[in-house]
């Protein structure tokens, strides 16, 4: 355990964490105009809110709170989605974490379950292998979320059920991807985004390359960071560097795990298991081409969508009117300017999505006090 | 291998048997043995009287089981009151087809564990319901004990008043959810389900100036440390590099997206201390086993009103908030 300690420790080593403050701080005095980064992935935003990060940097420094949280961009017709595949007689749902919390048009599948469906949040994708092979009788179905980082786990999940022939198991496949998103945020006329931090976990699976064409095409620097308060530092440090220098590149600081190629093994069973949808609705973002993924035709008969596609409607829902978490996905407008936060919208009875999942970014807020 | 039947529940011969081959057995005092339709007890001045319902999966888990939270839980919410335990009792709800083994087993380690407080049971009561009704065993258990120290309350806690904490923080969650989720872990991770009663006797015998104590179970120090700050409508200030975390429940909510701030505890207590006594508290503390890294963790401001803030060592500062919703892994 020692070792592991080690792995943790020393990124959250309280001298270095300074010292780093007071170069960004040092540097920070060379740019010529306020600095406005977005960390795209809702674990960054998560990082700086508890680790206090905000309070360490200098006021030219300003975080946008990016879309990079699975939970925050299900629209509410895709939730209505797990709902009814959960209603079916003789169905387990699974999903992972929070998205059991986000509501949907009418429930949640938190309330669901307390109606009595059999609806499982899962530590790990894997886990629904054993529950479908212990239930054989029931449908299995695996509510998939997640961008690039745990889309492999599914693609091995699928890999898997196919070779033992499981017949019971069925995917509604939600994963997204990060570099339509953060197109789709650029191309936007009012967007005020100078620069981004990449999340280090999509990386390892796809490498830094994805970024190469947002920092040619928007002249934006990319720095492909980890998640502990010494990385996020040291990432924003690069950051300030190439706009001293007038460079716009990828760079990467989480280079104990990040390669330009990333994991070539888990893209392959990607590949091999999904395809690129023409369309996908993101909650806050609206419809974007090419930003999501869906089971191959070879898989057909894994997949939630086609199979149980009687139950399944498409209908667009919108969010909530007094809700800004378009807005606050697109990096327009912080929690606190919502005028339901913290009072009509909370964790226990979030109005929108960005209040569920511990990612969110006005999750963020509510929890670790953004007046402090 | 004998397994717990309906008939046993049904008031006749059976129950009768099981009550007597096993709980008079092994709770034998002069109060229970009367079986009479209630105890009678003699109590002189103040009591404080508490209840709570113990529902736990595993029954056994790495440092107690199910009877030994049901007997220390108890004791712990009278002792935080400031009250020596002296009477519990007992309600098992049994699911048909347990096995008597393992009640007999539950059963000694609630024998057990009375032993660290002397407390005694002296009634009870014995269901068995029908198989699917409860998940294997439920059990109440209330407890009545005699003022020792009056007047300690949530609502007591003023401004410059320690924060102490008796020992490194989250064991019996990250117990029950590595168990539960068979995270396995090359070290022995331990619940820190115990008895508190003698550190707390200690405590009050030396007149430490205590405000309030609060044991951290569900909702952890996070939940202990909200209700105080409201409660009193003071500012709580941790600073959190003197909050003990040991490795293994640390890498646990490092590979979950979990804070130890917001894991149960059963047999770590919070207390608000008289400034002058603080110290004085923690060298009590560190002669009982269970309170070996007792620390000063914290004090009471007027800051921000009714919030807890945690510090970080490299100078920043953020909101511990009430635990909310399910204790949830993150996805990535």
């Amino acid at each position: 355990m020692q070792d592991d300690k080690a792995l943790f420790d020393i990124f959250r080593h309280p001298q270095t964490i300074r010292a780093l403050s007071h170069k960004i701080h040092q540097e920070a005095l060379k740019l010529s105009q306020p600095l406005k980064i977005m960390e795209v992935c809702g674990g960054h935003t998560h990082t700086i809110m508890k680790y206090g990060l905000k309070q360490l940097l200098p006021q030219m420094i300003e975080f946008i709170h990016g879309p990079g949280c699975p939970v925050c961009i299900m629209p509410k017709e895709r939730i209505d989605q797990a709902i009814a595949l959960a209603r079916m007689s003789d169905t387990i749902l699974l999903t992972l974490g929070d998205m059991i919390r986000v509501p949907g048009s009418q429930s949640s599948l938190v309330q669901e379950r307390a109606n009595g469906y059999d609806i499982r949040p899962l530590y790990s994708p894997m886990d629904a292998l054993k529950i479908a092979r212990e239930n054989p009788t029931k449908n299995v179905i695996f509510f998939a979320i997640g961008f690039e980082t745990t889309t492999p786990m599914t693609a091995a999940v699928i890999l898997r059920a196919d070779q033992e022939n499981l017949h019971n198991l069925y995917f509604h496949i939600n994963h997204v991807l990060v570099p339509p998103a953060v197109c789709a945020i650029m191309d936007d006329s009012q967007n005020r985004i100078d620069a981004f931090i990449g999340p280090s976990h999509v990386s390892v699976i796809t490498g830094s390359q994805i970024y190469e064409p947002i920092a040619k095409r928007y002249g934006t620097p990319v720095v492909v960071s980890g998640f502990e308060p010494v990385d996020v530092m040291e990432g924003i440090l690069k950051i300030i560097g190439q706009k001293n220098e007038n460079r716009s590149e990828v760079e990467v600081q989480y280079s104990r795990a990040v390669t330009q190629g990333g994991n070539h093994k888990a893209q392959a069973m990607i590949d091999e298991t999904m395809s690129v949808r023409e369309n996908f609705r993101w909650r806050g973002l609206g419809d974007i081409a090419h930003s999501a993924l869906r089971l191959r035709d070879e898989y057909a008969h894994f997949d939630a969508e086609v199979v149980f596609s009687q139950v399944l409607s498409y209908e667009p829902i919108d969010d909530h009117k007094l809700c800004i978490c378009g807005s606050i996905l697109k990096g327009l407008a912080k929690p606190i300017e919502c005028t339901v936060f913290g009072t009509a919208c909370t964790p226990n009875s979030p109005l929108g999505s960005c209040m569920v999942s511990s990612e969110g970014s006005c999750n963020a807020y509510y929890r670790y006090g953004s007046a402090l | 291998m004998k397994r717990l039947q309906l008939s046993q529940g049904g008031g006749g011969e059976e129950m009768d048997s099981l009550i007597r081959d096993l709980f008079y057995r092994h709770f034998s005092n002069d109060i229970l043995l009367l079986s009479e339709d209630a105890a009678v007890l003699e109590i002189n001045g103040k009591i404080a009287f508490t209840t709570d319902s113990y529902t736990v999966t595993p029954l056994f888990f790495n440092g107690g089981d199910i009877g030994k939270i049901a007997v220390a839980g108890t004791l712990n919410d009278l002792a935080m009151m400031g009250a020596r335990p002296l009477y519990l009792s007992c309600a098992f709800i049994i699911e048909e087809g347990l096995s008597y083994e393992v009640l007999e087993r539950i059963v000694l380690s609630m024998k057990d564990e009375l032993s660290h407080s002397g407390a005694k049971i002296v009634c009870g009561d014995t269901k068995v319901v029908p198989k699917g009704s409860v998940d294997q065993l439920f059990i109440n258990t209330s407890g009545i004990g005699e003022i020792v120290l009056e007047g300690l309350s949530a609502h007591n806690i003023q401004e410059d008043d320690i924060i102490i904490v008796s020992r490194d923080i989250g064991t019996h969650g990250a117990t029950i959810l590595a168990s539960r989720e068979g995270i396995d872990l090359e070290s022995a991770l331990c619940s820190d389900c115990a008895t508190l009663w003698p550190a707390v006797e200690a405590l009050i015998g030396e007149n430490i100036g205590i405000r309030a104590m609060r044991d951290a179970t569900r909702g952890g120090v996070a939940a202990v440390l909200n209700e105080w700050a409201v409660a009193s409508d003071v500012c709580i200030e941790i600073e959190e590099q003197t909050v003990e975390v040991c490795d293994e429940v640390r890498g646990i909510c490092e590979l979950l997206g979990m804070e130890p701030f917001e894991f149960a505890n059963e047999g770590t207590f919070i207390l608000a201390i008289h400034p002058s006594d603080a110290k004085r508290a923690i060298e009590i503390l560190h002669r009982f086993n269970m309170c070996a890294n007792a620390s000063i963790i914290g004090k009471v401001t007027r800051h921000k009103a009714k919030r807890v803030i945690l510090k970080s060592p490299w100078g920043s500062s953020r909101y511990l908030e009430r635990p909310k919703g399910e204790l949830l892994p993150r996805i990535c």
